[in-house]
């Protein structure tokens, strides 16, 4: 993975640098021995690794500010991290680079019930929202994978998701408004507790930004009264067409899940062996289907689901009859991850999205890049939403393993782009599927995203290297390119 | 007069483009013309036609979404979207009323650029939340594309966002993607009447967070004075004698007669209780989603859009009201307040409206107005220095030679 050449002359400021810090953010929040360093020297993506230059966790917006006006004047760079679990590698330090851990942002401000929602510093955990608020009968509503570590301002940057955003959406959904730092020290508020913008939407825009427009300093998100009943179905089917094709006939149904998640079978006994949830073994593809919401309505799609099913060639079907059988149907697939982590030493997870009917296609051809590369290749899927988490599984002590690895995960994206899916789902592109950007946007499509960056921050100070595979000067994208003369187009038709 | 350019594919989309950047004459971008009061006048040398692309390219109903023209017809849409079972669930409003055109105009592409949406928004949010992707050419004659057909997406910049509510002075859009959702099986409404008005506004906001809070799924919360209650073709607002707060329920029929039930009981205490069945209950939320009680009404020449928080909704309205002379209705649980003035002050009282405003926090529109009083007043909530800076930067980027509905949202911009 090639970044940015780093700039030696800021390296050798080290120590300058770390003093100027030090005068704005006081006593253990500036971290520049190379042992304490080495703690940040990777996100979730732990293939890559790079210690920073200096670490500053700064406590107060106006830190965050100074820290960020200091650099912007010495054209240092600045590496954003929340919690560090971002699985592209968004938070990958830069050897000439500043990461400014927010992790001290551990607050929740104000929680406003009337007004249904939560204003909260950028550090407090995805599920810390909800444990705030659920007693008194209200979650936050996207619940990526590891929400019991990934921060709300990590979320923000990120656009997560998790097994409930068919239903309740993604994070830019359900993110009221922010406070952020702009690169220049500048501090702007968008949104609030109302709803939409008055102007652009540029609180749309933050959302999913990777740490590229400005470091995010406080969150205001929505929170919803939790459903009165959640019911899971289990469902085994004999191949995973069956099981594409339900996904399907539900949806078409008009029944908008919960949650509907799939496994293929080395993922299905992998769990087993882990978790003992039950799950039975003589099946292709399992599928979990969760439908909430008010008591009456649950039972009748329950009862809707259940039929489908069955019409789909279900070979196994059971319905949860209380809340513990239903958490238990969820423990093999909430532990799928580590669960391949017990037969592999390693894996790499990937994130992309195809449409839902294209799923048998792609898992058959995802065999053949498999098969080609001689790595194994294990499912799961927010089957409702077509995002697929394929994981690779192999091992790094091998010589090669990690690069073969890398391989099929290209192929397995180009694989998703090539059928009308993206290239991310939830994990966003960080360094992982930078070089990857190509297979989905012209040269044109790229330059006009990097023309947003530079009106937050004209000279790429801010988590450079990540997202774009080519970092274009912002004067450069500023020329016009036009040719006079052409006109006056006479097939246009004109009145 | 000026020169209307009214291409018919891409191609003679994107040359329109260019010509006009070459140029540097700006283009006043319309497809219906629906919402063409709706911002600040422009002077342009060109008018760009959008009605010409107006097919619907792709609907997969399995699928969820729909690719059509930016320039299709927002009732060739609809037809589309009801014949498979399905809806846009934002709830698109038809504006053309309320800003003085017809009923039943509107393009998908206009919606989109204004980001407008209807009662569920507080549920569903708005067209921002439902555009998936989108294909458009800048003001610098480029052609582009962000996000795709899928929802769960985190790949590059989501561009769509920001070309939602940018009112044509980013890029124009030649087609979009938008995620399209089962339609309910059953719509109910619970009616509760105040037998008075005024002070039962705030009453009216408790009822509405209760609601909302509950855990039955709302799908909309709306308040009507008495004033506009009594405009409303269905007889039971109409004949309510006083002011009205409506609350509505949608899904499978076992389950709305399940929560309306439960919702009854919850919310009798506040007033006397009536039910709206599903074609009452469509015919009302359609009277809210676009205004209609203000439409038409040479008695209220100013109208302006308020979103605040929505517990704030009540405060922020009578407070506006000691002042001021007109009338309010309230949707979003309180969130949204239309509010409609007697009389076209120099300013359309902007200043004292967006003060009031922001003791609360939130933002106000100028919706209706004289063309001179949207060309003196700033139209759109005027911008903090750092968003104006981030604002402009923008705006250069996508249209550097402002060819595209320039001062259509900001002068200058």
């Amino acid at each position: 993975m090639l970044m940015p050449k780093p700039d030696e002359s800021v390296m050798a400021r080290r120590e300058e640098l770390a003093d100027a810090l030090r005068a704005i953010v006081p006593g253990e929040g500036v971290i520049d021995g190379a042992e304490d360093l080495k703690a940040y020297d990777c996100d979730g993506l732990m293939a890559y690794k790079q210690p920073p230059l200096i670490v500053v966790l700064p406590e107060t917006t106006e830190q965050v500010s100074e820290v960020l006006k200091y650099c912007h004047r010495e054209k240092v760079k600045i590496v954003p991290r929340g919690a560090g679990t971002g699985l592209s590698g968004g938070a990958l330090p830069l050897a000439d680079g500043i990461t400014l851990g927010l992790s001290k942002f551990k607050k929740i401000l104000e929680i406003d019930y009337e007004n249904r929602c939560v204003v909260t510093q950028p550090g407090v955990t995805n599920l810390g929202i909800t444990d705030a608020v659920q007693h008194a009968g209200f979650y936050y509503a996207p619940d990526p994978s590891s929400q019991i570590a990934c921060s709300i301002g990590g979320n923000v940057a990120e656009n997560s998701g998790g097994v409930h955003c068919l239903k309740y959406g993604l994070t830019t959904n359900n993110v009221l408004g922010v406070e952020m730092v702009l690169m220049n020290g500048e501090i702007i508020r968008l949104g609030g507790k109302h709803l939409d913008s008055g102007g652009l939407d540029l609180l749309g825009v933050i959302n999913g930004s990777e740490g590229l427009l400005g470091i995010i300093t406080e969150v205001t998100v929505r929170i919803l009264r939790k459903p009165e009943t959640a019911k899971a179905l289990l469902i085994g089917f004999p191949t995973m067409v069956d099981a594409g094709n339900c996904v399907a006939d539900v949806i078409a149904a008009g029944v908008i899940p919960g949650g509907m998640e799939l496994m293929d079978k080395p993922t299905i006994h992998a769990t087993e062996d882990f978790v003992h949830a039950g799950y039975p073994m003589d099946v292709d593809a399992l599928m979990i289907v969760e439908l909430d919401g008010p008591d009456a309505e649950v039972e009748y799609l329950v009862a809707k689901v259940e039929e489908i099913a069955k019409k789909s060639n279900a070979s196994y079907l059971r319905i949860s009859e209380d809340d513990e059988e239903r958490m238990r149907f969820w423990s093999g697939r909430k532990n799928a991850f580590p669960a391949i982590g017990r037969i592999s030493p390693d894996y790499i997870c990937v994130d992309g999205t195809i449409p839902r009917k294209k799923l048998a296609e792609v898992l058959q051809r995802m065999e053949g890049i498999s098969e080609k590369h001689g790595l194994r290749v294990a499912n799961v899927f927010h089957a409702g939403d077509g995002n697929l988490h394929p994981l690779i599984l192999f091992d790094a002590n091998n010589p090669g393993e990690l690069e073969t690895a890398e391989k099929v995960c290209a192929d397995i994206l180009t694989l998703c782009v090539e059928v009308g899916g993206v290239l991310s789902g939830e994990h966003g592109i960080g360094v992982e599927k930078r070089d990857l950007m190509g297979t989905m946007f012209t040269e044109d499509d790229m330059k006009q995203q990097q023309r947003v960056k530079c009106a937050f921050d004209p000279e790429h100070l801010l988590n450079p290297g990540k997202v774009y595979p080519e970092l274009h000067r912002c004067a450069e994208l500023g020329k016009m390119h036009v040719h006079h003369g052409k006109l006056p187009f006479p097939d246009i038709p004109r009145f | 007069m000026s020169e209307t350019l009214r291409p018919e594919t891409n191609e003679q989309l994107l040359d329109a483009v260019k010509w006009a950047t070459a140029e540097k004459s700006p283009l006043e971008i319309v497809a219906m013309g629906s919402k063409r009061a709706f911002g600040r006048p422009m002077q342009t040398a060109a008018t760009l036609d959008m009605s010409g692309l107006s097919r619907i390219k792709v609907y997969e109903p399995a699928e969820l979404f729909m690719t059509a023209a930016a320039g299709a017809s927002m009732s060739d849409v609809t037809q589309a979207l009801e014949e498979a079972g399905q809806q846009l669930s934002f709830e698109p409003p038809d504006l053309g009323p309320l800003l003085g055109d017809e009923a039943g105009k509107g393009s998908i592409g206009g919606v989109v650029a204004t980001n407008i949406a209807g009662p569920r928004r507080i549920k569903e949010g708005a067209a921002r939340d439902h555009v998936l992707g989108f294909n458009a050419v800048s003001g610098r004659g480029e052609v582009f594309k962000s996000g795709g057909t899928v929802v769960k997406n985190v790949t590059g910049f989501d561009l769509s966002k920001l070309m939602a509510g940018s009112f044509g002075t980013l890029a124009v859009m030649s087609e979009v993607t938008l995620k399209t959702l089962p339609a309910p099986e059953k719509t109910q409404t619970i009616l509760i009447s105040w037998k008075a008005d005024g002070i039962y506004a705030h009453a009216a906001m408790s009822a509405m967070a209760k609601a909302l809070g509950s855990p039955h799924d709302v799908s909309a919360a709306a308040h009507l004075p008495a004033a506009v209650a009594k405009r409303s073709r269905v007889d039971y607002v109409a004949g309510a004698a006083g002011a009205v707060t409506a609350v509505r329920v949608e899904g499978p029929e076992p389950s709305v007669k399940h929560r309306t039930e439960t919702l009854i009981k919850e919310l009798k205490l506040f007033g006397d209780i009536e039910e709206l069945h599903t074609s009452n209950s469509k015919t009302f939320w359609r009277e809210v989603r676009d205004v209609q009680a203000f439409v038409g009404r040479d008695d209220l020449p100013v109208v302006w859009r308020l979103s605040v928080p929505p517990m704030s909704g009540s405060h922020t309205a009578i407070d506006l009201l000691e002042e001021l002379r007109g009338e309010v209705m309230y949707d979003w649980g309180g969130g949204l307040i239309w509010l409609g003035l007697a009389s076209e002050a120099a300013d359309a009282n902007a200043d004292f409206i967006r003060n009031t405003v922001a003791r609360v926090g939130g933002h106000a529109t100028l919706v209706r107005a004289s063309a001179a009083s949207r060309s003196n007043v700033p139209v759109f909530q005027p911008l903090s220095s750092a968003e104006q800076m981030v604002t402009e930067k923008i705006n250069e980027g996508f249209d550097p030679n402002g060819v595209l509905n320039p001062g259509r949202m900001y002068q200058g911009i």
